[in-house]
């Protein structure tokens, strides 16, 4: 599709983590590693994985799920892809509206302050709404095979709410969140910077949880390819990681944030206004009734935001088919081996001296306070990823972890999983 | 479908080119239920309107919301038409090979659009009675024979045809996320009760 060899059309969407895309481009990164990039803004997901399946798009910034629900065939037909770098970790949140919020907090104000805890206020209501007969709540997610479907199951699950009887969820393309916010055609949603600030600007709503809280450094965003053309094209897909992981270093330090929050928020990428993509990027969300300061609101690079860690990978399986989304068993591991490729991550890390884990999977959600990955090339520092519900994501042990998730709606039988996955 | 005229939701952000498109439909024989910019209500509007197809702006954030009714609910699926002013055929021709959807163009003449629709609710029929085939054959024999009871009932007590008493199962299941067997043997046991 593209001019010459070395040039690639890369797909992205308007949100605050296409900043290491954002920023490769505009600092020259591209170039420097001997690379022409154009970067494509597409209007919805669905446009974006179809340009890439098509070929009319050399690769793009993907919800972390979508090359994994393509590569097993359950997002239409099989198609394998793959992803060489993750994008950066956290930058969600979940949102609801004024009327919502005012509902929580009669409903129950301690849990509602303790955002680990707000799912708590939302089962209250969610429990008086059904004694009552009333309808379900609504809520929008941005696409099926997103973290933030996952993230936002999650959440409810955890304290009992069963997202499939309790609520209504539907895919809402995030620019127009907040007006069905306002319109009350949504009562919350989860959705990435800055449509979360957005609508506690417009005072349409309150957000009151942040990813972080979810799950801590939890994974986002991938570059990812058909495997196709990562296979026929090496050299500037290692030279299109090698920008971005610089671009990551850069847009991660602390000096660098308000810069890369204007380059952002310009006409040709976000199109929103700086001081609203800027409360992400600096980690000045406001959340609940206040300002909070998170400084790992965003993460694109430090504790190793850019490796595509398959534990990461086979986390995302697993709610695919907590949820129903995979009905046939599976290997997990190879399967996620072949779409998050730590191989070519590792071949360009190198080539720009990046730091690199020496182990491709860890065992999610045992830190609670920052760490050192020891199983490294040098030891790197890793942030906590605790889950709210402080269970433990052990990518040796997934049957055990589907067996003890609160809420399900396996369609498949767990001992045939088991057996896939001895 | 063949002697009822197609009921076709257009979803576009500009109105005077949609217009045009509408007239070719209409002239096409097709029903043009509801023509509509995307905005954050198209999942009631599809739930309302109940299209047999839906064509939109390839440019539409709304693609989204359409992907989203087709994987979070099967029952609110609807073939899927792009509608694009790109007239790079050969990109199109890759893209429809690809299996993503059908393409219309613009300026594409009444008589042209009509077989690119069929063929886009045809892939969809297929591809559905697929996903049927596929879930059939991976339940058990066991389970096939409540679901088969289970089927007769329906045709019985309601007066519904073998598909679509196989269908109301499917529906039922999926809204309550239980397995096509496990729906057919509850509705035995109620049928037993009353």
């Amino acid at each position: 599709m593209s001019a010459s060899p070395s040039s690639l059309r890369l797909g992205f969407i308007a949100l605050n983590d296409s900043a290491p895309l954002v920023v490769a481009r505009e600092r020259g990164l591209f170039e420097r590693h001997g690379v022409r990039v154009e970067l494509v803004r597409e209007p919805s997901w669905a446009n974006l994985r179809d340009k890439v399946h098509a070929g009319l798009l050399d690769g793009a910034q993907m919800l972390a799920p979508m090359p994994i629900a393509a590569s097993l065939g359950i997002d239409g037909p099989v198609a394998p892809m793959v992803a060489p770098m993750s994008l950066g970790l956290n930058g969600n949140a979940i949102t609801v509206s004024n009327a919502l919020f005012e509902r929580l907090r009669r409903a129950d104000p301690a849990a509602l302050a303790d955002r680990t805890r707000t799912a708590h206020a939302l089962r209250s209501v969610v429990l008086a709404d059904r004694e009552r007969g009333g309808p379900p709540l609504r809520f929008g997610v941005v696409f099926p095979y997103s973290a933030h479907y996952y993230e936002l199951l999650y959440w409810a699950a955890s304290a009992g709410i069963d997202p499939f009887r309790d609520l209504e969820i539907s895919v809402v393309p995030p620019v127009f969140m907040a007006e069905a916010l306002r319109r009350g055609r949504l009562d919350g949603y989860c959705v990435g910077e800055p449509w979360n600030q957005v609508a506690v600007e417009e005072g349409v709503g309150r957000a009151v949880i942040s990813k972080c809280d979810i799950w801590n450094h939890s994974p986002e965003k991938v570059l990812a390819f058909t495997r196709e053309g990562a296979e026929r094209r090496p050299e500037p897909v290692r030279a299109v990681v090698r920008a971005l992981i610089e671009a990551a270093r850069w847009v991660d330090e602390d000096e660098n944030r308000r810069e890369a929050a204007a380059m952002i928020a310009a006409a040709p990428y976000v199109d929103a206004p700086v001081s609203v993509v800027a409360r992400g990027l600096l980690g000045r969300p406001r959340l609940g009734d206040r300002v909070v300061d998170l400084p790992d609101f965003h993460v694109f690079h430090r504790h190793a935001a850019t490796f595509p860690w398959i534990s990461h990978a086979m986390w995302f399986m697993t709610q695919m088919i907590r949820w129903g989304q995979v009905e046939k068993p599976f290997a997990l591991r190879p399967a996620a081996s072949e779409v998050y490729r730590t191989d070519l991550y590792a071949d360009a890390a190198r080539e720009v001296s990046e730091p690199m884990p020496e182990v491709d999977s860890k065992v999610e959600g045992e830190h609670a306070e920052p760490w050192w990955l020891e199983d490294a090339s040098e030891p790197i520092a890793m942030g906590p990823d605790r889950f709210l519900d402080g269970r433990v994501f052990d990518p040796d042990d997934i049957v055990t972890h589907l067996e003890q998730s609160p809420v399900t709606r396996l369609r498949l039988r767990l001992d045939d999983l088991a057996t896939w996955n001895p | 479908m063949t002697s009822q005229k197609l009921r076709v939701l257009l979803v576009d952000s500009r109105e005077e080119r949609s217009a045009e498109l509408a007239r070719g439909l209409e002239e096409a024989g097709c029903l043009v239920v509801a023509h509509t910019t995307p905005s954050h209500d198209l999942g009631s509007v599809v739930a309302a309107c109940r299209p047999d197809v839906v064509i939109i702006d390839v440019d539409s954030p709304g693609r989204d919301t359409l992907e989203g009714m087709r994987r979070l609910d099967e029952s609110l699926a609807r073939p899927i038409v792009l509608f694009t002013e790109e007239g790079d055929r050969a990109a199109i021709r890759k893209a429809i090979e690809a299996g993503v959807a059908a393409y219309v163009v613009k300026g594409a003449r009444a008589e042209r659009v009509r077989p690119v629709i069929d063929v886009a609710i045809a892939r969809f029929e297929a591809h559905r009675a697929l996903v049927d085939e596929l879930s059939r054959v991976k339940s058990t024999l066991e389970e096939r024979k409540v679901v088969e009871r289970a089927k007769g009932l329906l045709m019985e007590k309601r007066g519904l045809s073998e598909a679509d008493a196989f269908a109301t199962l499917r529906r039922m299941a999926m809204t309550r996320g239980l397995r096509l067997g496990e729906v057919a043997q509850r509705l035995i046991e109620m049928a037993e009760v009353l």
